[in-house]
């Protein structure tokens, strides 16, 4: 079964080719994880797949619905949710209120009650506050509930990102770099709270650099070079494919991948 | 702690402001300070409906006085040359600032930072020219009296009396303001000010609810621009002029941006200022000048936020 | 015809001038992200300055040029005095704070000279120039010439002196100028005294054509502002001819609609570049980079 479907997806800027042809399918509760050298187009392949961009090729299908062009904030009410590389928190509201916003969707009130503060909206703002509360619970932030999200240190706010991205009960989330930034034990809780976002049924296409975790974490893997597609297979596939060793691995990374398997 | 939880809480705030309206007619000297405190209301509608647009969803306009203008002339050419009800009038200009935000805004809301301030500017612009062109219909650059409000028979007359309906009309925008600050609504709206792209991942339809809190400050401003052509009863294109905008978005600024109370402080401010600073005679504009500029430097999170932390240190 | 290249001179005239408030707004955004509503203040202390030098009996060549020299210092102690201690602002803050800056220096004009319009002789007598059935005045010429040799002479400074090349640096990328060694700080004081240079000089050459007052920057203001986005803000290029655009359209609209309406054809001819270019004639499309 396939919940997101990408196929020979494409975009240039101003003559350069930054993804050229790509195709993937990923299933539910599946980890598919994209991984390539700076620059090979991986977040450009997010920006692509969300709506950010617009395509110059290619089409993303979405649980069997063809979603090409449609606007980000539609595709996140069909359940295509992501967090960001350069992390886009809301600074100015407090953490909670940074995964109530990932609650939108949900919500449900009018201009016209918000304005004039009807009793619906009291309990519009309970529900999503206990939701919220408890996603935080999950992500293991409960404690920085009411503190400025600005005030927050890198790893936390990763977390808090994923935080928000679940409250918009996604059935694909897109991470791009969750761990970049993240200490080992920051790391470890991404690496769990992945594994029960997959349990959950969803299904996680990651971009990461640590490759310890994606070697582990990952059901597949996906190799992206030059903005096209090298290799994809299952991480010891992909691992020992000696075209991705020399494109992207090196000597260092795949002993590094070794050592991960031990 | 009262001093705290007037500075944070939602009751808080509306309490303070409750109190200072009933604390004014006890302590003004004469009438005149009444009529400048009315004045302070009406501008401090007009700033919040600007806090909104600025402080909740981070959208500049630099025309908003355009929609002050609306309002006004409404109130002042309905009466007079459609024989509408002067309370009548209010309603359908408010109406109308609704009606042009929304047409307006549609596309001028999809532009960003500086080409949104220069759009902005434009249309306060056009409405001002508009105004003082029009002179069969508006008087032209000497504007047009305006006819007295009457409510159900009982005619608003003399400060006092205005001083309450100002202040009515600031509680109520007040009390609308901070409902939908914590609103899902105004969740959208302050998310939407910090990053549209992860609002918009999260679901928001950031193009909407810009719009959304653009006409709900043209309403907020047009019924402003209403009650200072009542009160006043007279009223001039400069109204809608460019320095007006400025001085809207002087008073959110200065207040403290995206603060309910922030805005009723920076209007209490450029309002009284200029009053104060008659006597100063030639030398007036020159220090209005600098003191926008001193308070821009060394407060440059405006008077309301910096208050707050600094009650919130004491308190804690 | 005649008539069509009469709106054509006029139009020219104001438009260089706009397209000379547009550059030093240029200058001054590309240096520092700061969009500065006092360089239309700039226009009137050079006309002002000079017409009050000139009634004080100075000869109007050195009248002008302590003009100049009085705007490039007001430009310098803008930046010192409420710019770099308001480094972190945000945007929007900034604004305001040239804002306040533009009432103050226009209520200090009010209190150093008058309430009144004043002008300038034309440099070269005031008979019409008649060209094609149309007509042109001396000044109008000098204006051209002026602008034409500060075009160039800025373009000569930032591509051949260090100083200016300086400049680019910092506008391209100010942390990439701090690590070569570059003083970003004197640059961005170089950027406002050479905008409040320009803005001076070109009002000088308008003051006999336009006649000025205490208050007539914040025109040149908002005019040199819509030219500078209409141009896709922080492109030399675009700044000229978003300034000469809306000069023209200016020209067109009093001619052909109505001298009334003249600011509002402008400024909706801008609202209808931006909407199909949201990011000015010379801005080009935007990524979003995330």
């Amino acid at each position: 079964m396939t919940i997101l479907d990408v196929q020979g997806l494409g975009i240039s800027f101003g003559g350069v080719v930054a993804v050229d042809d790509v195709s993937f399918t990923v299933a539910p509760g599946e980890v598919f994880s994209i991984i390539g050298p700076n620059g090979a187009g991986k977040t450009t392949l997010f920006n692509l797949v969300t709506g950010i961009y617009h395509a110059d090729r290619g089409r993303v299908r979405l649980a069997g619905a063809d979603v090409t062009g449609v606007a980000p904030h539609l595709l996140a009410g069909r359940g295509l949710v992501r967090t960001f590389q350069n992390l886009q928190i809301f600074f100015r509201m407090s953490a909670l209120e940074n995964v109530m916003v990932g609650n939108h969707l949900a919500e449900r009130t009018s201009l016209l009650s918000d304005l004039f503060g009807f009793p619906s909206v009291a309990r519009q703002n309970r529900a999503t506050r206990r939701r919220a509360l408890d996603l935080l619970e999950r992500v293991g932030l409960a404690r920085y509930a009411d503190v400025a999200a600005g005030g927050l240190p890198y790893g936390v706010l990763k977390r808090l990102e994923i935080a928000r991205a679940l409250a918009a009960n996604p059935k694909v989330l897109l991470l791009d770099e969750p761990a970049a930034g993240c200490n080992a034990v920051e790391t470890e809780a991404i690496d769990a709270l992945i594994g029960e976002i997959t349990r959950a049924g969803i299904a996680v296409v990651l971009i990461e650099h640590d490759m310890k975790l994606v070697m582990r974490i990952s059901d597949r893997v996906l190799v992206l070079a030059q903005g096209r597609r090298l290799a994809e297979g299952q991480p010891r596939t992909v691992r020992n494919d000696p075209s991705v060793i020399a494109a992207y691995l090196g000597e260092h990374g795949a002993r590094e991948a070794d050592r991960a398997y031990g | 702690m009262m001093l705290a939880a007037a500075f944070t809480s939602r009751r808080g705030t509306l309490l303070l402001l409750v109190a200072v309206m009933l604390l004014v007619p006890l302590v003004a000297p004469s009438s005149f300070y009444l009529r400048v405190a009315a004045l302070v209301w009406i501008f401090a509608l007009a700033a919040l409906g600007l806090t909104i647009v600025m402080g909740y969803a981070g959208q500049v306009s630099l025309g908003h006085a355009g929609f002050l203008g609306i309002g006004a002339y409404a109130v002042a050419i309905g009466p007079r040359h459609l024989a509408l009800d002067p309370l009548l009038s209010l309603a359908l200009g408010a109406l109308l600032c609704g009606l042009v935000a929304y047409l307006v805004g549609k596309p001028i809301l999809k532009l960003k930072g500086y080409y949104l301030a220069i759009a902005t500017l434009g249309f306060g612009l056009i409405v001002a020219l508009v105004l003082a062109s029009e002179s069969a219909v508006t008087g032209g650059p000497d504007g047009m009296p305006v006819a007295r409000l009457s409510l159900f028979g009982w005619r608003v007359t003399g400060a006092l009396t205005w001083y309450w309906v100002t202040a009515g009309a600031l509680l109520l925008g007040a009390l609308l303001a901070l409902n939908v600050e914590a609103s899902p609504t105004g969740r959208a709206l302050r998310a939407l000010h910090d990053s549209e792209i992860a609002a918009a991942g999260a679901g928001v339809d950031v193009a909407s609810k810009k719009l959304a809190a653009f006409v709900i400050g043209a309403v907020y401003a047009g019924i402003a621009g209403a009650l200072l052509a009542l009160m006043n009863g007279l009223i001039t294109p400069e109204t809608a002029g460019f320095m007006h905008s400025i001085e809207l978005v002087a008073m959110v600024i200065i207040g403290g941006l995206g603060s309910v109370t922030g805005a009723v402080v920076g209007a209490a401010f450029l309002v009284v200022l200029p009053q104060a600073l008659t006597s100063l005679q030639e030398y007036e504009q020159a220090v209005l000048g600098l003191l926008i500029m001193v308070f821009m430097i060394f407060l440059p999170s405006g008077i309301v936020p910096t208050l707050r932390r600094l009650v919130l240190e004491r308190a804690s | 015809m005649a008539e069509f290249l009469q709106l054509v001179f006029s139009g020219l005239t104001v438009g260089v001038v706009y397209a000379l408030v547009a550059m030093g707004f240029t200058l001054v955004y590309n240096a520092s992200d700061v969009i500065n509503f006092a360089q239309g203040d700039f226009v009137m202390i050079g006309g002002m300055g000079t017409v009050f030098l000139a009634s004080a009996g100075i000869a109007l060549p050195l009248a002008a040029l302590i003009a100049v020299l009085a705007a490039v210092v007001v430009g310098l102690l803008l930046h010192r005095l409420a710019i770099e201690p308001a480094r972190r602002a945000t945007p929007v803050t900034l604004i305001m704070i040239t804002i306040g800056a533009s009432i103050f220096i226009k209520g200090v004009a009010l209190i150093a000279f008058d309430k009144q319009f004043h002008s300038l002789p034309a440099f070269s007598g005031s008979d019409p120039i008649a060209v094609a059935g149309a007509t042109i005045l001396p000044q109008s010429l000098w204006v051209a010439s002026g602008a034409l040799a500060l075009f160039a002479g800025l373009s000569l400074f930032l591509k051949k002196t260090l100083l200016g090349k300086a400049l680019l640096a910092t506008a391209a990328n100010r942390l990439a100028a701090r690590l070569v060694g570059i003083n970003v700080a004197a640059i961005l004081a170089l950027a406002f005294g050479v905008s409040a240079a320009i803005g001076a000089v070109a009002g000088i050459l308008v003051t006999p054509i336009t006649l000025t007052r205490y208050d007539v920057g914040t025109l040149f203001a908002l005019k040199g502002f819509a030219a500078a986005m209409v141009g896709g803000m922080g492109h030399p290029f675009g700044a000229i001819a978003g300034g000469l655009a809306i000069g023209l359209l200016e020209a067109f609209g009093a001619g052909y609609v109505s001298s009334t309406y003249k600011d509002a054809v402008a400024f909706l001819a801008i609202l209808l570049v931006l909407f199909v270019m949201p990011r000015g004639l010379f801005g080009g499309r935007s990524v979003e980079r995330v």
